[in-house]
């Protein structure tokens, strides 16, 4: 099941760079790729908790301002030699408003 | 005694044609070079960034009064052709009658007008030279004018994109099913037509235009449908026909252009023709490329040499800014052809090749054209591409064997592109070297002097000695940037500035990138270059700087950020003081450090909060550290002669004055200096970027020191006696530094590579060189020196920007 729910207008967004929500879980990092897509990650690399969306964003990856790990946006993975991985969470951009899944975020603090 | 040479017209080839032929026999012929136009050469494809508004005329004038005069060309401009007299070996003009020995026809090609009623009105043009760009201008000038372009090819599109530029209504009529339906396939024609509808062009396909209609001048045009389109300048662009007219009044042998035959011979033994006004072959040629190899060959032939002119395979790139679109070869379906496919919708990518016999014969590139000269070198190979079918369509960055091309960059760079910045030599001088016999770098050196100064080029050089020599040469390259590029970081500096590419996506697309926008280790890097190379016109991409230059502030462990203010050659007062104390307390900062550039560090700032802390700050007049820049950090100081008993010189006072000058230029990695008031060097200025040590006699400036992760004392550059002649050796050490060394380099580096006496050589020893830095310095400050906290006014820094997007914390608990 998906609760869509509306969080801002794309521009708030941008291009190749982050905007974070904050939730129960923690932050939650928006990501707007140079094709305007939209990428929800939780904003803490896998490695020392680096907040992902003040890293470099470059194709549908973010590079960790701390120690520079490379998340792939699409799937939450660590690229290269490194181990790890980030929750993600569904997004998309609707007649220029992002929408987000947050049926995740909610399931989680229920349990 | 020379031979008489008379050209008539002075377009594109023959431009081309005199430099081949002076190069390879100068003065052995007396050139009297004749042109319609009232102007000399110019780069006729050039003609629609002009338009566009893009480029001025004189940058795209490729001979000057002054080469003419050089080369003892007589130059009858605006003066056209009327007759030429074959039995008697004399063209006559307005001017009298001028006799040769050889004569070349390169009248060029005009407008097709399409004969319909209406095509003499008066705002109905052609666009072939400079005075029609400028009677499409005057028309641009008056508000909300329509235009229509008659013909949806190359040219009619290039006019069009540069008229919609210009602020005119702009429709295209286009005869046939898809633009450009010569260059382009359906799928791409359409690509290309969404493109020029979102820019507001109305595409009109299938258009058949029945009459221009006006009575003094041109109103509208009508279509055999009915429908009546507006126009207060109609452009005929529906195809070029070759101007004959002389060729035929003289008897020459002219189907459709005029004949001539592998040597660019006509019927006429002493009269040659080339470029556009000719048909070899049965086949008459629109594009440069053919006319070069004309223009080559006919040079060859006139110095006595054996030459054949054998039709090229072309490719057609769009000049449209923002439209990338290639093509190549045949792309017609038919029997035994193959199509290999790819495309992206959402990022409107279209790519096809046609293969035949497992050879690339066409190929069409709509988007991404970043591989276009790797496909179409294997086009005009014939190579056979079996091996690699199965990933070819993803260009060379996929295989295995085979890495991209990394010598197409520089192939693709002009004779004239300037290669050695510091000595001023240009890649057609090189290469000639190359040619003569200098076939490694140090004979390069010695014979042109081309990287012979500060050795940034020489990566360069060598890709120019591999692309001459062939596989005789072996590259000894620069480390690549990053994956995304197989270029290093001085060969990327030099293309940047020889090709004039002024934005990221430039470079990436003219230096063929390998990924869609780069990555964390090249942007910054590019981003760098331009900020040095573009100052007034580039501007800064925040999306492409580290997290603290973005931020304005240094990131911490914990994901806050510490905020350094800047103390003016380390020196505070008590309001300042308080104003930092009283900051420290509002926002709960966890910890206030003395640092060892001689400031106070607050660390552990929220995020959210640093808008707010700046604004504080800036109140009590304390403005950005950057300590978290690649740019001007610290100048630590001593109390020198104000208080020390030692002091020789007010060393708090030089330190401070050079502060406000360097202060917010960014450079290729931090840089730190310090003045101490005597040799007792209290502020340990022989570890720095920058010392300076005051003596009773003056200053002595040394340079390329570091204490971080190595450990190295400066080296002298220059001993000066006041303190304008410290500042002006400073900025201009900082500039050269700006401007060579690569990014994230220490200036200990870049001189360790570049060597301490050439450095000396530009800073101290030439003072118009030092003059010039200096100039380059104080323009690019001119932008860059104010502080990033007080810009808070502008978008990007607007205070809820720093702040969350949005707060789910009850939302997502229901």
């Amino acid at each position: 099941m998906s609760t869509w729910m509306d969080i801002a207008a794309l521009d708030d967004i941008p291009p190749r760079g982050a905007r974070v929500i904050k939730t129960r879980m923690g932050c939650v990092a928006l990501f707007r790729t140079h094709d305007d897509q939209i990428f929800a990650l939780d904003d803490a690399c896998p490695h020392k908790k680096g907040p992902l969306s003040d890293g470099i964003v470059h194709g549908h990856a973010v590079t960790c301002p701390l120690h520079n790990w490379v998340i792939d946006l699409e799937t939450g993975q660590a690229q290269g030699n490194e181990r790890g991985q980030v929750n993600t969470y569904r997004a998309r951009v609707e007649q220029g408003r992002v929408l987000l899944d947050i049926s995740r975020l909610a399931a989680r603090s229920a349990a | 005694m020379a031979r008489r040479l008379v050209i008539i017209g002075a377009g594109m080839a023959s431009g081309r044609l005199l430099e081949e032929l002076f190069d390879r026999q100068p003065g052995a012929w007396d050139v009297t070079l004749f042109g319609a136009e009232p102007r000399g050469n110019y780069n006729r494809i050039m003609l629609s960034p002009v338009l566009a508004g893009e480029k001025q005329f004189d940058e795209i004038v490729t001979h000057d009064a002054q080469w003419y005069q050089a080369h003892g060309v007589t130059t009858r401009f605006g003066e056209p052709v009327v007759r030429i007299d074959r039995h008697a070996r004399r063209v006559i003009s307005p001017g009298g009658v001028t006799e040769y020995d050889k004569l070349i026809i390169a009248t060029g090609s005009a407008s097709f007008f399409i004969p319909v009623p209406g095509k003499d009105l008066p705002g109905v043009i052609g666009f072939r030279d400079y005075d029609d760009v400028q009677t499409m201008l005057d028309a641009a000038r008056r508000p909300g004018g329509n235009a229509v372009i008659i013909g949806g090819g190359l040219l009619g599109l290039e006019a069009a994109a540069a008229l919609n530029a210009q602020g005119m209504k702009v429709t295209v009529l286009h005869l046939m099913g898809h633009l450009m339906e010569r260059q382009l396939d359906e799928a791409a024609g359409y690509l290309l037509q969404k493109e020029l509808e979102n820019r507001g062009i109305n595409v009109i396909c299938n258009a058949h235009t029945k009459a221009i209609l006006g009575h003094d001048k041109v109103d509208a045009v009508l279509l055999e449908d009915g429908r009546v389109i507006d126009a207060d300048l109609v452009v005929m662009a529906a195809g070029i026909r070759p101007e004959t007219r002389l060729a035929i009044d003289a008897g020459l042998h002219v189907e459709r252009g005029i004949n001539v035959d592998d040597r660019m011979q006509t019927s006429d033994p002493n009269i040659y023709a080339l470029g556009e006004c000719v048909e070899h072959d049965a086949t008459v040629y629109g594009l440069v490329a053919p006319l070069y190899d004309m223009a080559r060959v006919l040079a060859q032939v006139l110095t006595g040499q054996d030459a054949a002119f054998v039709p090229p395979a072309v490719s057609t790139k769009l000049k449209v800014t923002g439209v990338d679109l290639f093509s190549a070869g045949d792309f017609a379906d038919g029997d035994g052809r193959e199509d290999i496919v790819f495309r992206d919708p959402a990022r409107g990518i279209y790519k096809r090749l046609v293969l035949q016999n497992n050879r690339i014969i066409g190929a069409v590139m709509y988007g991404d054209t970043a591989d276009s000269s790797w496909f179409f070198a294997k086009l005009k190979s014939g190579e056979d591409i079996s091996a690699i079918r199965d990933s070819l369509i993803f260009g060379p960055a996929y295989q295995g064997g085979a890495p991209a091309d990394p010598l197409a960059a520089v192939a693709a760079l002009p004779p004239e592109a300037e290669i050695c910045g510091c000595n001023g030599i240009c890649k057609g001088a090189i290469t000639s070297a190359i040619e003569n016999g200098a076939h490694d770098l140090a004979a390069v050196r010695a014979t042109t002097r081309a990287s012979a100064s500060c050795g940034s080029c020489s990566g360069l050089v060598e890709q120019l000695l591999a692309l001459t020599l062939g596989e005789d040469f072996e590259t000894p390259t620069e480390a690549p940037v990053c994956g995304c590029t197989d270029l290093g970081h001085d060969d990327i500096r030099r293309l940047v500035r020889a090709r004039g590419l002024k934005s990221i996506p430039a470079i990436m697309q003219e230096l063929g990138w390998k990924t869609s926008c780069g990555c964390h280790v090249c942007r910054p890097a590019l981003n760098y270059y331009l900020i040095c190379e573009y100052p007034l016109e580039y501007r800064d991409d925040a999306q492409s700087r580290f997290v603290n230059e973005r931020n304005h502030a240094n990131i911490q462990k914990d994901g806050t950020f510490s905020v350094m203010p800047r103390m003016w050659g380390g020196m505070t007062t008590p309001d300042e003081l308080r104003a930092i104390a009283d900051a420290a307390e509002k926002y709960d900062v966890p910890a206030v450090k003395v640092t060892g550039g001689q400031r106070i560090d607050l660390l552990g700032v929220r995020r959210e909060d640093l808008p707010a802390i700046w604004a504080d700050l800036n109140r009590a007049g304390l403005v950005s550290g950057h300590a978290y820049a690649k740019g001007l950090r610290t100048v630590k100081t001593c109390v020198g002669t104000d208080f020390c008993r030692f002091g020789t010189q007010d060393s708090t006072g030089l330190g401070i004055r050079l502060e406000k000058i360097l202060w917010g230029s960014w450079t290729p990695h931090k840089v730190k200096l310090a003045v101490s008031g005597c040799p007792r060097n209290c502020a340990e200025a022989t570890c720095k970027d920058i010392g300076i040590i005051c003596v009773d006699s003056g200053y002595e400036v040394s340079v390329a020191g570091a204490a971080g992760m190595e450990l190295k004392e400066t080296e002298p550059l220059a001993k000066v006696a006041t303190e304008d002649e410290v500042i002006a050796l400073t900025c201009a050490f900082v500039q050269l530094y700006r401007e060579n060394a690569r990014y994230l380099d220490r200036p200990h580096k870049w001189v360790a590579r570049v060597g301490m006496d050439w450095v000396r050589g530009q800073v101290v020893d030439d003072a118009d060189q030092r003059a010039a830095l200096i100039e380059r310095f104080e323009i690019s400050q001119s932008v860059y020196r104010k502080d990033p906290w007080a810009a808070q006014a502008e978008p990007d820094m607007r205070r809820e920007k720093w702040a969350p997007l949005a707060d789910l914390t009850l939302e997502a608990a229901e």
